[in-house]
């Protein structure tokens, strides 16, 4: 945990000590935190996920009961999405932006402290469910109402205060990043000189801002419905169970961009350095990660087609969502642009941007043909779904979260990861993860709905194939907390500029990063 | 018609393909690969749309994989490949967008026709209503006057491992929903209390059951046949065994099942007439135990601490015989015990009532008979 510690000429340096790590303002610290608390909830969202494919290796009830079932499958989602993702985004933005901007900080450094120390409270009490009478959550990680008010486990009020407080963290990490944006660039670095990484982050961040809320009042509308005799939700007392859906997804679907576009940053960084060539169309990416944002808010429903929407309403979103493939390709060209004609090399963080962009892409096309209407009456709630959401967010945001920590962790440790391990680990995951998720595609085509613990015999070998898979990808992460724990301990010395291609502020400062940087502004061009 | 069959000799080209790719080293590899082309119009214009789409996804994806792979096999730097400075280009960017734009536009010309077509639920011969309820279909016939559950029938042993799995393992029910063929037959989904999802994938569509909503949906099959079904909406721990068994009838086959229906109704009303023994009560109270309560009450009646209740040694089933049949006729708001009355005749009912109070170590000695259920209701 000493990422940040050494070499510490000028200045008062890292006090030490558990007090360090609790009183913390120092945006590295922070991203320190953030970072290791999302990969030991990735562990954990992990090891739900292998209870989920150990059942499902055989038809039959082998392993757990339907109801914990459930409740693996809703908790795998929660921690993945709200444990792990969103703080490693977090982290990475915390560890970056200030140093890509040329800042010294964050804007708001005690608020800083606050945004993370909220989530390992939030994080425990939502695991905690799982050791209540009636057990934890097993309505899905879209507790959908009525299965999450009426006919939901007693736990379900411990899960929505812990989602109000992650919101909080959510909301406060997002006004942060915005003033830290807005009010700490260094003299010269206009907003269209920013390094994208900043500029998706910047995006995000509104986004969080402006969803956070509708989350916390669906939540909000479960506890009262729960708790209080309302009826939001229930039928019998003149409410609306679809509502629900209408405020969730309201939510949910620019969720899904928060968790994107950040990676999106992070490839955008990558390809030019191991490319050594810049960016191509910086300013048309800019403008597809805005029009992304603005299209994310419009095309919720289409999680909705077969809950009975009048078809002038299907139309509507079946044509705005797919229009959100417009910008999308355009990123994806934009990439293959920068690699065209370049000079590459291929260290791991290029191995891992170059498998993001190959995989997003067939994450984004299964996105593609659920756009449309009628075939989604088909492909909807089925594994279909579930191979095209892990290719986006596994072999997306998380394999660009990887990609990032090969890439950064010479700046944040001082060290060179081992390149051997780091391309074993590479080879590994990317084999394996398409070992997990490729089958399902099959599955759901063939009509395996999501979230049974058992199904019929004729999906039984492709689920065996997918487990296995799974079993080999989740060891690989494993591995990879071996790697990291391992360069954080040594390795070879790393030079300031780290790779041959890298441009930016944060390669102009030696490595391990001083633990205060930039308390001059730099002067860009 | 050129169009359908290139499209069907590409479908089976990417089936091949993958075949040749998996080893074929079980058929059921190769049989779960692709959506199935159903049996009505509908599913063959959906299929058709999924193809379409896929083959477009498939070109697109190979023309930008193409060129990555030549460009990461080519420029680099091992291979002295000098960077060149390009990095931006306006016509190049304006191309791309359009591109994918037009491309998208010719998609949602037979999407949006395919829509409107499945959802045209107008004009319909017949109407059946569909509800779902923690963990089972009911189906009303609203033409005619036939009502009845449609359950799971597969034994716990084969889920539990203690015997081989049927070939029909979690696909089979006791009661399939019987239709006629060429009668375009308009479905009426809702639910008892959570949200359903109503789906034969053979039919093209599935449509989510929720309480409080009617939601409509359309189906007309040219044969007789057999076509199995699942929920597709996560409703609680039996969500994976609620299936769908539909039966296409030719009319006079699907006549004479609606008058079969209708006799089985009468024979009913005398087996409610009669007095039972306790035995008899409680053999077949057995079976409607099996069927109806032990989702949540369990086997052996201990019910899951904190979510379900116990029924052995439970204040309801070993106190007041009224209060016994009230809670199962009525059920119990706000939880997931239903109203049972609503959903079993006078017999089903005496005789779970009569097994509960004289099982798992309750050891009443009472019973009830189906006309004291008839004067309780």
């Amino acid at each position: 945990m000493s990422t940040a510690t050494t070499h510490d000429e000028h200045h008062h340096g890292a006090p030490s000590g558990l007090m360090r790590w609790i009183k913390t303002t120092n945006h590295k610290d922070i991203g320190t935190l953030y970072l290791w608390f999302a990969f030991i909830m990735l562990l954990i969202g992990g090891a739900m996920a292998m209870v989920i494919r150990a059942e499902l290796f055989q038809p039959g009830l082998q392993i757990v009961e339907p109801q914990f079932f459930n409740t693996m499958t809703t908790m795998h989602g929660l921690i993945m999405v709200f444990g792990a993702i969103m703080p490693a985004m977090v982290g990475l933005a915390n560890w970056q932006i200030p140093m890509m901007i040329g800042a010294p900080d964050m804007a708001l450094p005690r608020m800083n402290n606050w945004s993370f120390w909220i989530l390992p409270f939030a994080g425990t009490m939502l695991i905690s469910t799982l050791f209540m009478e009636g057990g934890g959550p097993a309505f899905g990680w879209t507790f959908y109402a009525p299965l999450s008010t009426t006919f939901a486990p007693k736990s379900t009020d411990f899960f929505i205060f812990a989602v109000h407080m992650l919101g909080f963290s959510s909301i406060m990490g997002s006004i942060n990043i915005i003033a830290t944006v807005l009010n700490m660039r260094a003299p010269g670095m206009t907003l269209m000189k920013m390094p994208l990484f900043v500029w998706t982050w910047f995006i995000t961040a509104f986004l969080l801002i402006a969803v956070m809320p509708v989350l916390a009042g669906a939540v909000t509308m479960m506890l009262t419905d729960r708790n209080f005799g309302t009826s939001f939700f229930s039928a019998a007392g003149g409410g609306d169970p679809v509502l629900f859906q209408h405020v969730f997804w309201f939510f949910g679907h620019p969720e899904v961009y928060i968790m994107i576009l950040p990676a999106f940053g992070v490839i955008s960084e990558i390809i030019p350095t191991f490319a050594r060539k810049k960016l191509f169309g910086y300013s048309s990416m800019v403008y597809a990660t805005a029009s992304i944002a603005f299209l994310s808010f419009i095309v919720y429903a289409h999680h909705m087609f077969t809950t009975g929407m009048p078809v002038a309403g299907e139309l509507y979103f079946m044509y705005a969502t797919v229009m959100i493939a417009v910008p999308t390709a355009v990123k994806v060209f934009n990439w293959t642009a920068t690699m065209w004609r370049g000079s590459m090399t291929f260290e791991t963080p290029m191995l891992w941007a170059i498998a993001f962009v190959f995989l997003f892409t067939i994450g984004g096309f299964t996105g593609l043909m659920m756009g449309v209407a009628p075939a989604d009456m088909q492909y909807h709630d089925t594994y279909f779904i579930v191979a095209h959401f892990h290719y986006v967010l596994v072999t997306g945001a998380l394999f660009a979260i990887i990609a990032a920590a090969y890439y950064w962790l010479p700046k944040w440790t001082g060290h060179m990861v081992d390149e051997k391990l780091g391309k074993i680990h590479f080879w590994w995951s990317v084999i394996s993860v398409n070992v997990l998720f490729f089958p399902q595609h099959f599955l759901g085509l063939a009509g395996m709905p999501r979230r049974i613990p058992d199904y019929s015999l004729q999906f039984a070998d492709w689920n065996m194939v997918s487990s296995i898979g799974g079993f080999a990808f989740g060891l690989a992460q494993v591995f990879f907390l071996y790697v990291v724990i391992r360069t954080i301990r040594g390795g070879e010395k790393a030079t300031g500029q780290v790779w041959e291609g890298a441009h930016g502020l944060e390669w102009t400062v030696p490595s391990p990063a001083p633990y205060h940087t930039f308390e001059t502004a730099p002067e860009v061009k | 018609m050129f169009a359908n069959t290139l499209r069907r000799t590409l479908g089976s080209l990417w089936g091949a393909a993958i075949l040749l790719v998996a080893g074929n080293a079980f058929a059921g590899f190769s049989d779960t690969l692709n959506l199935r082309q159903g049996a009505t119009d509908i599913s063959h214009k959906v299929y058709n749309l999924h193809m379409m789409v896929f083959w477009i996804c498939v070109v697109v994806c190979v023309s930008v994989f193409a060129v990555l792979i030549y460009s990461i096999m080519n420029h680099r730097k091992s291979k002295g490949a000098v960077p060149a400075s390009f990095h931006e280009s306006t016509t190049v960017e304006i191309i791309w967008t359009t591109i994918p734009f037009l491309v998208l536009v010719g998609m949602a010309v037979p999407a949006t026709t395919t829509l409107l077509a499945l959802e045209d639920t107008r004009d319909s011969d017949m109407s059946i209503q569909i509800t779902g309820y923690q963990w089972k279909w009911k189906y009303d016939y609203l033409d005619e006057d036939i009502s009845f559950f449609s359950v799971l029938t597969t034994p716990s042993e084969q889920i539990e491992g203690a015997a081989e799995k049927g070939e029909h393992y979690l696909l089979e029910v006791d009661n399939p929903i019987v239709v006629p063929i060429k009668k375009k037959i308009r479905f009426l989904i809702t639910s008892n209390d959570v949200i359903h999802s109503w789906w034969v994938p053979d039919l093209g569509w599935k449509q989510d059951a929720i309480p409080g909503f009617i939601n409509d949906a359309w189906t007309e099959l040219d044969k007789p046949g057999l076509y199995r079904g699942k929920c597709a909406e996560l409703c609680g721990k039996g969500h994976g065994f609620m299936p769908i068994v539909l039966i296409a009838k030719t009319e006079e086959d699907y006549a004479a099942w609606v008058a079969e229906q209708k006799g089985a109704k009468a024979a009913e009303a005398e087996a409610a007439g009669k007095t039972w023994t306790k035995d008899e009560l409680i053999a077949k109270g057995e079976q409607v135990y099996k069927t109806n309560c032990v989702a949540c009450h369990q086997a052996n009646g201990q019910g899951i601490p904190g979510v379900f209740p116990a029924l052995a040694g439970s204040a309801i089933a070993t106190g007041d015989i009224a209060g016994h049949m009230n809670i199962v006729l009525h059920g119990k708001p706000g939880t997931a015990m239903q109203a049972f009355g609503a959903q079993l005749n006078d017999v089903d009912l005496a005789a779970v009532i009569t097994f509960e109070r004289n099982s798992f170590g309750n050891n009443k000695g009472d019973m009830v008979q189906p006309s004291e259920i008839a004067a309780a209701r």
